[in-house]
């Protein structure tokens, strides 16, 4: 006969199975196209709920003075403030100024780094986005020496 | 099916840094061909990584990422011998998991 406990640590199973197999199709993965394809940073950071764009010593970017290769330059994001939800990389003058947007769980520490793209010499930015809306930003100058979008 | 990704986790003060190298050509959308064509874009659309089976992260990636995208992240918590699990999906649908220990 099973047991109510057995019934229980079924359903646990279930649930965790459902869970793992569940990774990317829940809406919160879904990819947000409107903020990748707006043009400036401002509208960027609209597009990913941001209501107020302000800059802030909270927020640190990190990257190169100076970029030898625009197809490869690292840079990073990270922010000391808490009730962040979003921490966005942004290049002003790219084509398309989003780069990436990673979103911000307790188990991780708001710190990340990638490498970009970059069309020519210009801003980086680093949006934290936090969960009432406001966003707030910390800026740099990379200056490129040769242009990393293949044109 | 794309390369495997390198992934190094290694455990410093409280947590694990992962560094992850991924084998993607994350083109543009932006160059065109020998004949003039647009070359569409193909890049990794979303990351997530799992610390022993519990989403810990996850990431939207537009065109703009290099191409064999490098990312480093700190998993809060992490010591040596937990499991982290990386999974990239691309504007193809395409996908791919590794995993790695934390040392």
């Amino acid at each position: 006969m099973q047991t109510r406990r057995d019934t229980l640590k079924q359903g646990v199973a279930v649930a965790g199975a459902m869970g793992a197999g569940t990774l990317f199709t829940g809406t919160a993965h879904a990819f947000n196209k409107n903020a990748f394809e707006a043009k400036s940073v401002q509208d960027a950071v609209k597009a990913l709920g941001g209501t107020s764009l302000t800059e802030s010593t909270d927020v640190t970017i990190t990257g190169p003075d100076i970029a030898e290769n625009g197809a490869v330059v690292p840079i990073g994001a990270a922010t000391g403030m808490a009730g962040v939800k979003h921490l966005a990389l942004l290049v002003e003058k790219n084509p398309n100024a989003l780069v990436a947007v990673f979103n911000v769980n307790p188990a991780v520490e708001s710190n990340f780094s990638t490498r970009a793209k970059m069309g020519q010499s210009s801003d980086v930015y680093a949006v934290a986005i936090a969960q009432d809306g406001k966003a707030y930003f910390a800026k740099k100058e990379v200056k490129v020496t040769l242009g990393g979008c293949g044109g | 099916m794309a390369d495997p990704m390198r992934i190094r986790a290694q455990a410093q003060g409280s947590g694990a840094v992962v560094r992850v190298l991924m084998s993607h050509e994350m083109e543009t959308g932006q160059r065109k061909d020998a004949a003039g064509k647009v070359i569409p874009a193909w890049h990794i659309s979303n990351v997530a990584a799992t610390h022993n089976g519990r989403e810990v992260f996850t990431a939207e990636w537009g065109p703009a990422v290099a191409k064999n995208p490098f990312l480093q992240f700190t998993i809060k918590g992490a010591k040596a011998g937990d499991k982290v699990a990386v999974t990239w999906k691309d504007n193809k649908g395409e996908t791919r998991t590794d995993e790695a220990t934390v040392s």
